[in-house]
């Protein structure tokens, strides 16, 4: 039944969910305000990062080497996948972009499932978050509390880039008049590569921390897309303070209904975002006359 | 590819039916794979319309089928429904009210944001069959027993049963499908769709509720989706729950694109290659779950390499191989019309829409203190304005004086700051400008807004249904030339913006010249009584702009005009009277001999220079 450390303890699994949801959603909403693809392979890159962590802590033994290896492995990926594939698709419609994209990340976790199979995968957490932790009135999972640190570092990391540095100011820029930074001489198709692979890089990061909390399998990043579209639509498309207060939102809204039936979750989220389309069509945060 | 001899695509898909059982089982289909392939194809015949004609990519199909399919299978196996065909059309019917539900919420909003709606909205879906409804869906476990359909004809009974009897059942429903597809899609409705696709913004200015008509689309989409879903239960005596899976409206979309979007058949050929690899790849190769991996593969270069798909691409083969010699009589064709309508006098220009306050005879238009801020910016201010019936009045003013925007809220295209706007003594301040169109009040644009993916003739009948049919109306299984002076109106227009030459050109084909001309065809064929100009000659040669200067004044006959254009010369000719703005104000208002020769006026575009030439 509903006590107050059960609310208490939904109320930080809604966090550390939230915070992961806030990460991978700003690297979907930079990607799309800047570059105007939504990559439906977002998940995929989610997915990857995880996998891809999962093999360098094989090699390694270390949690460490594993978070970088992973999120540098979804970053190249990522600037591979602009390279080859997107930077042709810019001038065409955005359904082409959907397609070609959902179509990549199948190809992606249908890579992943040849090689790994079906079956789910463990990553310990690192032995410095092991165990739980007191906090006086409760117990919790010491790495779930982690996480939470871990992603506002991340975030804060994001933010620094985007709102401190010369690439930040053209990557707002461009989100705002793409054209505009291209025609001040600014080489927009190489910041367009830079940001899809920063943009991948939040979502494979997000993907290795968030393997010791579930275990591993190649759908993993679906049901995440789904979530952060939810996210995106709360927060508006593009913004990226938008892309953390969804996260947050929509990491309580699953984690509390879960506590009362885990089957309503996703119908309250739904709830949630028809309401913010209803009274602001255009997020929380969004900007009017983006599409 | 839709329009050739009337009835060659129903026959020709009767007969393909119809030779289906004979020939398919010598190429390795099995019945069962034949009658999945169809239930596909008959989900995707709506899914086309919704996407391929309308434009609209939703990836939540899945929760139209799903509730179609639980539907039907509920009132068959819990319900005690004997009736199958009454099972599915109740299905149909329950998904078309749920896509009517969730089109109100997920067409909110276009594009991506559609797009993401609709996954969002049948992954709920998804979740609400497993738990809260488990107890009427059977959660994962479906509903077994759906029975198979069968018909009292009085004297004996018709048993649809297994493999190719059941075949006939469903080749008839997707037969039925089709030509049901097919008369939407040549219907007004179905023009307005692809319109819908190619451009919302002028399908919006022409006077069409496209809102109305995104509806209508994603409604077809859900009533088909429903009524194979509920296939789908007869078809495998069970209803399994995965119709619900986010897996379904993905396989969905990648069959359309795969087959061909926009050809009502491409699901189909999608389905087929899609089943037909899924077999050879699992079962000849013995290759296991990477047969997925395959076909994302051909799914990604398809949609790189071959924009269409499988139909797409033969159709574009096709006409490579047949066009060479059709350009060639249309080249000739092109230029016995051309020198035919230089011998024609000049067409009779096209009467107005009836007045429909004859005892009306105030000013036209009257804009008074009509004012807009963008944030610190005033772009026009306190600007007061007012043209009487049937006059002609230019408006010129220097780069950024604010007349593009002046115009943008005469036809309420933005709203203004403060003021107001009457059009034949009506306040039309704060409507659409769907509405204000449908009064008779449109213009044409100053960088062209043409359906480009479609021909001349499309064009303009898009823009004429407009005035005919009214902004949103339900005619979809009435034909495109039966609409009453349709063809007589596109037929006057094309003649009056000499283009009947090339009325069945691809926009995108036409010279710039031709396309400034359809542009502001397109603003006639809704027959406005008031239409606005937005430099109409801007980027003519100065043969196109003698030419179009004829035009627009054989069409100023019986119509009120007001036209901004840079080009003095040819604007004073035309008009009798012109308005100044500059900085977002009037500056002055006069005839064009009092305009040419006033100080102030010249000093706004010369900026004083010419007073110091002066001293």
């Amino acid at each position: 039944m509903i006590s107050w450390p059960n609310l208490v303890s939904q109320l930080f699994n809604g966090l550390a969910l939230g915070a992961l949801l806030a990460l991978i959603s700003s690297g979907l909403t930079i990607i799309y305000g800047t570059l105007g693809v939504l990559n439906l392979a977002h998940g995929a890159m989610f997915m990857i990062g995880g996998y891809a962590g999962f093999v360098a802590y094989q090699y390694t033994g270390s949690f460490t080497v594993a978070v970088i290896a992973g999120s540098l492995f979804v970053m190249l990926l990522g600037v591979l996948m602009e390279r080859v594939i997107i930077r042709h698709f810019y001038h065409r419609p955005h359904e082409d972009q959907l397609l070609v994209t959902f179509g990549l990340g199948i190809c992606f976790v249908e890579v992943v499932r040849l090689i790994f199979s079906s079956q789910s995968q463990i990553v310990p957490p690192p032995a410095l978050f092991q165990g739980i932790t007191n906090l006086g009135f409760m117990y919790y999972p010491t790495y779930r509390l982690a996480v939470v640190g871990i992603v506002a570092i991340a975030l804060s990391a994001l933010f620094l880039v985007l709102y401190r540095t010369r690439l930040g100011m053209i990557v707002r820029a461009g989100i705002e008049d793409s054209v505009m930074v291209d025609s001040l001489g600014i080489n927009v198709y190489r910041v367009f590569m830079v940001v899809f692979g920063i943009g991948a890089m939040a979502a494979g990061f997000a993907g290795i921390i968030n393997a010791p909390v579930v275990s591993l399998t190649p759908g993993v990043g679906d049901d995440i897309l789904v979530e952060t579209f939810v996210v995106v639509v709360i927060g508006g498309v593009g913004s990226f303070p938008g892309a953390i207060l969804g996260g947050l939102i929509a990491g309580e809204i699953i984690s509390i209904t879960s506590m009362f039936n885990p089957g309503y979750a996703y119908a309250m989220l739904f709830a949630a975002m028809t309401l913010v389309l209803v009274v602001r069509p255009h997020g929380l945060l969004g900007v009017q006359g983006r599409e | 590819m839709l329009k050739q001899r009337p009835y060659l695509i129903e026959t020709l898909t009767a007969i393909g039916l119809i030779v289906a059982p004979f020939v398919l089982p010598h190429l390795g289909f099995a019945p069962n794979t034949v009658n999945r392939i169809l239930v596909w194809g008959l989900f995707g015949l709506g899914f086309d319309i919704l996407f391929g004609f309308t434009g609209l990519l939703s990836f939540g199909q899945s929760a139209f089928y799903g509730t179609g399919g639980f539907v039907a299978a509920y009132l068959l196996t819990r319900a005690g429904f004997g009736n199958v065909l009454g099972a599915l059309i109740i299905g149909m019917i329950a998904a078309a009210a749920t896509g009517y539900l969730v089109g109100l919420i997920a067409l909110r909003r276009t594009g991506i944001y559609f797009a993401m709606i609709t996954v969002a909205i049948a992954e709920v879906f998804f979740f609400v069959e497993f738990n809260p409804l488990s107890d009427f869906t059977g959660g994962e476990n479906g509903l077994p027993g759906v029975p198979m359909p069968s018909f009292n004809l009085g004297f004996t009974t018709i048993h649809f049963t297994d493999g190719w009897s059941l075949y006939q059942f469903i080749a008839l429903c997707y037969f039925v499908g089709v030509i049901i597809a097919l008369r939407i899609v040549r219907s007004p409705v179905g023009a307005i769709l692809s319109a819908v696709r190619d451009n919302p913004l002028r399908a919006t200015a022409v006077g069409h509720n496209i809102h109305g008509y995104k509806l209508t689309a994603f409604v077809i989409a859900a009533a088909y989706a429903g009524f194979a879903g509920g296939l789908l239960g007869v078809l495998q005596a069970f209803m399994p729950p995965d119709a619900f899976t986010f897996d379904t409206s993905g396989q969905l979309v990648m069959q359309t694109a795969i087959g061909g979007r926009g050809t009502l058949f491409g699901p189909l050929v999608g389905a087929a290659v899609w089943l037909f690899l899924q077999d050879f790849l699992q079962a000849a190769l013995d290759l296991g779950a990477t047969w997925k991996l395959v076909l994302g593969v051909v799914f990604v270069l398809l949609v790189c390499f071959l924009r269409g798909g499988i139909v797409g691409g033969l159709a574009d083969l096709y006409r490579l191989v047949s066009g060479k010699r059709a350009r060639k009589d249309a080249e000739a064709e092109q230029q016995a019309a051309d020198a035919e309508a230089a011998r024609q006098p000049a067409p009779a220009p096209m009467l107005a829409k009836q007045v429909e306050h004859p005892a009306y005879s105030g000013p036209i238009l009257k804009a008074t203190g009509l004012t807009k801020r963008y944030g610190g910016l005033v772009a026009n201010s306190d600007i007061d304005f007012s043209v009487n019936q049937g006059e002609l009045r230019g408006i010129i003013g220097p780069n950024g004086a604010g007349k593009s925007t002046f115009f943008k809220m005469l036809t309420c295209e933005i709203p203004p700051t403060s003021g107001q706007i009457v059009f034949e003594g009506r306040d039309i301040t704060g409507l659409r400008v769907t509405e204000v169109c449908q009064l008779g009040l449109t213009k044409s644009y100053q960088v062209n807004q043409l359906f480009t993916g479609l021909t001349v003739r499309q064009n303009l009948t898009i823009a004429a249904l407009a005035e005919l049919r009214g902004k949103f109306r339900l005619d979809l299984f009435r034909k495109l030339p039966g609409v009453k002076g349709l063809t007589e109106q596109v037929e006057h227009t094309l003649a009056l913006v000499n283009l009947t030459g090339r009325a069945d050109t691809q926009v995108a084909e036409l010279a710039y010249g031709e396309k400034r001309r359809l542009e502001i065809g397109l603003a006639l064929a809704t027959s406005p009584r008031l239409l606005l100009l937005d430099e109409p000659l801007a980027g003519m040669s100065p043969r196109e702009r003698v030419e179009t200067v004829r035009l627009l004044k054989s069409i100023a006959r019986g119509r009120t005009m007001i036209i901004i254009d840079h080009d003095m010369d040819s604007l004073f000719e035309l008009v009798e009277r012109v308005t100044v703005l500059q900085e977002g104000r009037v500056l002055l208002d006069g005839t064009p001999e009092e305009i040419r020769t006033n100080a102030a006026v010249q000093e706004a575009y010369l900026g004083g220079v010419h007073g110091e030439i002066a001293a």
